[in-house]
């Protein structure tokens, strides 16, 4: 098992060297191949191992080295298998090796090919450090990974200077959530003197409920979340990172990287279970983060800024879930969002790739007839985010609606809300995007056609997922809970009895239909504004009212430059100043003293004998008072 | 006769030193030795003239010989006067050497003024 | 009486010294030069080292101020051919002439003005037969080298002074 475990780390690693050392003189069905096939082998181990992990197999700690001891904690370099990962994983290198594939085919013009497959392998390395690691150093080892990943891909173009502005601000905002990772990591590192996730499980119950001292961990784990996940404050930099390769948006925005802050959560459920306080400032959040998202989504014009939108809407609703206690609904609802946001994600990059490099919708329109598999991949995605019964989408979400109902009908319709605001934000870059008439240029009319099959058989692969994702945890009136087989594969990772809610068969039935009908409404609603009526989307500038809130985004990038940015900006202003009037005269006075001693001891070899036996006569004389003195 | 008995006046007072140690104490000629040194240093100060100024290095050597001897003399001990005896040998040598660069000197530049070689400014 | 003849001879040893540092003429100062030897070597004789008082005089006045005297007349100085000196570095020679004068007083604070017994202290010492003795048992290795140094000396004098090597 261990070297299974090693070779599932260490080929991303490989497939990373090789292409980053001898890339640029490989020919490029080899670099493109090498990395896809690495991540595609880790798929397989993984695999493999899975089918032979039962349900409610002991976690496996593989150990591969003993790193440090300080102070009485033992830190070691280790993973850790179990239920959790092994779904993380799966999920990592399976729609990692998708997009690797897809990638050879959207790349395949660009001049930077072997570095993207070189980056991309880091990325993966570093994710399944992240997720595989047996303690939260490695985790947070992993955490550094993707976050430095993530601002090589978002910049790789980085020719054009607002793309590494993008990239500097994702970075610097995932810096900040990971302080708070850290300070958590410190924290419990000081209470339990352990920081491997079975040690402080088997400790966590020395935290009294609700003590200052686990809400003080939770909420600082839960920082690094926000920060890594895209949550409120910190979500400003996922729209922003759409300025990267869409695959990149697609592996790392959609799937994997910005779920690391819901796989944080449901690693330290025995933490998070004993502060109910934090469980109820991640579920407002979330809720927040959702509605904020979603509504600016509704009248953004870049097809990739609204997917960047729904991933952060998505999120929170994730969110959502981990803080009503629902820790599988939340893993379930990442693995279903993985599945059909990369599949969007990646129908997009192809529509991009159709029409060559326009990504605004207003000149799309009309495209289903001229990529016919690009829409009907994209379409059952659509299908999937919204809620269509029975695609995976719509069995986790609803999932997530039972949970907070049993929580509380309150958040349940702001959650509903969301929801539709989802259906509508889709709905319409679907339509804008495949309905209608062409809006674009001739030249591009001319250059239409269907991607290559490496981009579409991903595609396919990604939209049959979408549609069967959902059986693996159907509610319980099916089959009376035998259908749950997620819940019971992740049964063994809680620490704590987790609460089912408890809701009548009639209430759940009526929620289920509510939710249904919503979104076959909207479906029909937002149709007739943009096929029928043939409104098309106004270039952002001219919006009013609340459709010009949605298009600026909130102004809350201006706020946070105003209120944030502005002041360090200033601040560094001062301190240059600062530095140039007050320090370095100071230094270069030193400098100047030296020189003018210097001059100064000059003068005393001017040559002369009698000088220098005048000084030597002294010398002694005082030598010998002083000695004479000291007696 | 008369220088017959001097010799013996001599000879007889030249082996009466105890008397000449209980009477004269050690540290006058600590202190002579002293004036003589600073003398020689004062000299090596204010002259000009090498010749002079080298008289002066011998001058200081004198000192420290006289007060050498005394120690050993008041001491009872052989070693002091020894190494005088080698302080002279080397005094000696170190004369000649001194007096024909000295002699090198007055035939480069018709002066043996020291102010005049200040050639190893800084 | 024999502190009488110690003050006599060390009045002319500091009176003859004093004029040979600030005599004018640099003959009269080696000549006054000569006559600090020669009570130099009364203050040998009066501490019974007769064998440094003898070669005092043979090698110190008879050989080495001899000499000076050649190489003086040699150079054929006038009478005052010294510049003047300025008068700062005058003070201030004279100043740490003192310094070094107090200094030097200083490093022999402590001592007591008693003598040792007498009957402790052998009186022959400075005798030619005992300081021969001595010489040429211990101290064989230094003699010899102190003669290859006066060797060295000559060699050098006469390579210094030739007109043309």
């Amino acid at each position: 098992m261990e070297n299974l475990v090693y070779a599932i780390v260490l080929l991303p690693l490989a497939g990373f060297l090789i292409n980053g050392l001898f890339g640029k003189n490989l020919p490029k069905v080899f670099v493109g191949g090498l990395a896809t096939l690495v991540v595609f082998a880790s798929f397989i181990i993984t695999t493999s191992i899975f089918l032979g992990f039962k349900s409610d197999s002991a976690p496996v700690v593989v150990k591969a080295f003993e790193w440090f001891r300080v102070n009485g904690i033992q830190v070691n370099f280790g993973f850790q298998i179990d239920q959790l990962s092994l779904m993380m994983v799966m999920i990592i290198t399976g729609i990692g090796s998708l997009i690797h594939l897809y990638s050879i085919g959207y790349m395949s013009h660009d001049k930077g090919f072997y570095k993207f497959f070189t980056y991309l392998n880091l990325f993966i390395f570093s994710m399944l450090l992240l997720v595989l690691g047996s303690n939260y150093l490695i985790l947070f080892i992993g955490w550094e990974g993707v976050g430095l990943c993530s601002y090589l891909l978002i910049g790789f173009w980085y020719t054009n200077e607002d793309y590494g502005k993008a990239a500097r601000k994702a970075f610097i905002m995932n810096r900040i959530g990971d302080l708070g990772l850290l300070i958590g990591i410190f924290a419990i590192a000081a209470q339990v003197n352990a920081i491997d996730y079975l040690s402080v499980a088997e400790n966590s119950s020395k935290f009294a409920l609700d003590s200052s001292a686990i809400i003080f961990i939770t909420v600082s784990l839960f920082i690094g979340a926000v920060g890594k996940s895209a949550q409120i404050p910190l979500f400003t930099w996922l729209p922003d990172a759409m300025a990267g390769p869409t695959p990149v948006s697609a592996l790392i925005h959609a799937a994997t990287m910005v779920t690391a802050g819901v796989y944080l959560v449901v690693r330290s459920n025995f933490l998070f279970s004993l502060a109910p306080s934090t469980l109820n400032l991640i579920l407002f959040i979330g809720i927040a983060t959702s509605l904020v998202a979603a509504f600016i989504g509704l009248r953004q014009n870049d097809i990739k800024k609204v997917l960047a939108y729904s991933t952060v809407s998505q999120l929170g609703f994730m969110f959502i879930a981990l803080g009503a206690g629902a820790y599988t609904t939340g893993m379930f609802h990442v693995m279903t969002h993985a599945f059909f946001k990369a599949l969007l994600f990646l129908g997009a990059g192809s529509v991009i790739h159709a029409m060559s490099g326009e990504q605004d919708m207003r000149f799309m329109g009309g495209l289903r007839k001229k990529i016919p598999v690009t829409y009907w991949t994209f379409l059952i995605g659509t299908l999937a985010i919204t809620g269509i019964p029975p695609l995976s989408g719509m069995v986790s979400k609803d999932e997530i609606l039972t949970h907070i109902y049993a929580k509380s009908p309150l958040l349940w319709g702001l959650t509903l809300f969301s929801a539709a605001l989802t259906a509508i934000y889709m709905f319409r870059l679907l339509f804008l995007t495949f309905f209608g008439e062409f809006r674009g240029t001739e030249e591009q009319k001319h250059h239409l056609h269907e991607s290559p099959a490496v981009m579409t058989i991903p595609l396919i692969v990604l939209a049959i997922l979408s549609v069967v994702g959902g059986f693996i945890n159907l509610p319980h009136f099916i089959g009376h809970g035998h259908f749950q087989k997620l819940a019971h594969w992740l049964e063994p990772i809680y620490v704590y009895d987790i609460e089912t809610p408890e809701i009548p068969f009639a209430t759940e039935m009526i929620l289920l239909a509510v939710t249904v009908i919503m979104v076959v409404v909207i479906f029909f609603a937002v149709k007739a504004i943009y096929v029928t009526k043939k409104k098309n989307a106004l270039p952002e500038e001219s919006y009013t009212g609340w459709e010009k809130l949605s298009a600026r985004k909130l102004f809350i990038d201006e706020i946070y430059n105003a209120m944030i940015v502005r002041p360090f900006e200033e601040a560094g202003k001062a301190a240059a100043m600062f530095d140039k009037a007050v320090l370095d005269p100071i230094v270069n006075f030193i400098g100047l003293g030296a020189q003018d001693s210097g001059r100064a001891a000059k003068r005393l070899q001017n040559g002369n004998v009698e000088n220098y036996v005048l000084i030597m006569s002294l010398a002694i004389g005082i030598v010998l008072i002083v000695n004479f003195l000291l007696k | 006769m008369a220088l017959f008995l001097s010799v013996k006046k001599i000879y007889k007072i030249m082996g009466d030193v105890n008397t000449f140690i209980q009477q004269v104490p050690l540290e006058y000629f600590i202190i002579l030795s002293t004036v003589l040194f600073c003398l020689g240093v004062l000299g090596v100060l204010l002259r000009k003239n090498a010749i002079v100024i080298l008289g002066c290095v011998e001058l200081m050597l004198n000192s420290v010989n006289l007060l050498l001897a005394a120690f050993s003399a008041y001491k009872g001990d052989g070693n002091g006067q020894l190494l005088v005896f080698f302080i002279m040998v080397v005094a000696a040598a170190e004369v000649a050497v001194g007096l024909a660069i000295i002699a090198m000197m007055y035939r480069n530049t018709r002066s043996v003024d020291v102010s005049i070689f200040n050639k190893l400014r800084g | 009486m024999d502190q009488f003849l110690f003050f006599l001879v060390a009045f002319l040893a500091i009176a003859s010294a004093v004029y040979f540092v600030f005599a004018r003429n640099p003959l009269y100062a080696i000549l006054s030069l000569i006559v600090t030897m020669f009570s130099i070597a009364g203050m040998y004789i009066l501490l019974n080292a007769q064998f440094l008082g003898i070669v005092q005089i043979i090698v110190y006045a008879g050989a080495i101020m001899v000499l000076f005297l050649y190489i003086l007349m040699m150079l054929n100085l006038n009478k005052e051919d010294e510049s003047k000196k300025a008068n700062l570095p005058k003070f201030i020679g004279i100043f740490s002439v003192c310094i070094l004068f107090v200094g030097m007083l200083g490093a022999y604070k402590g001592l007591t003005g008693k003598t040792t017994a007498a009957e402790s202290i052998d009186n022959s010492v400075g005798l030619t037969k005992n300081l021969g003795r001595l010489l040429f048992n211990e101290y064989v290795l230094p003699f010899e080298l102190a003669s290859i140094l006066i060797l060295a000396g000559i060699v050098g004098a006469v390579l210094i002074g030739k007109k043309d090597l």
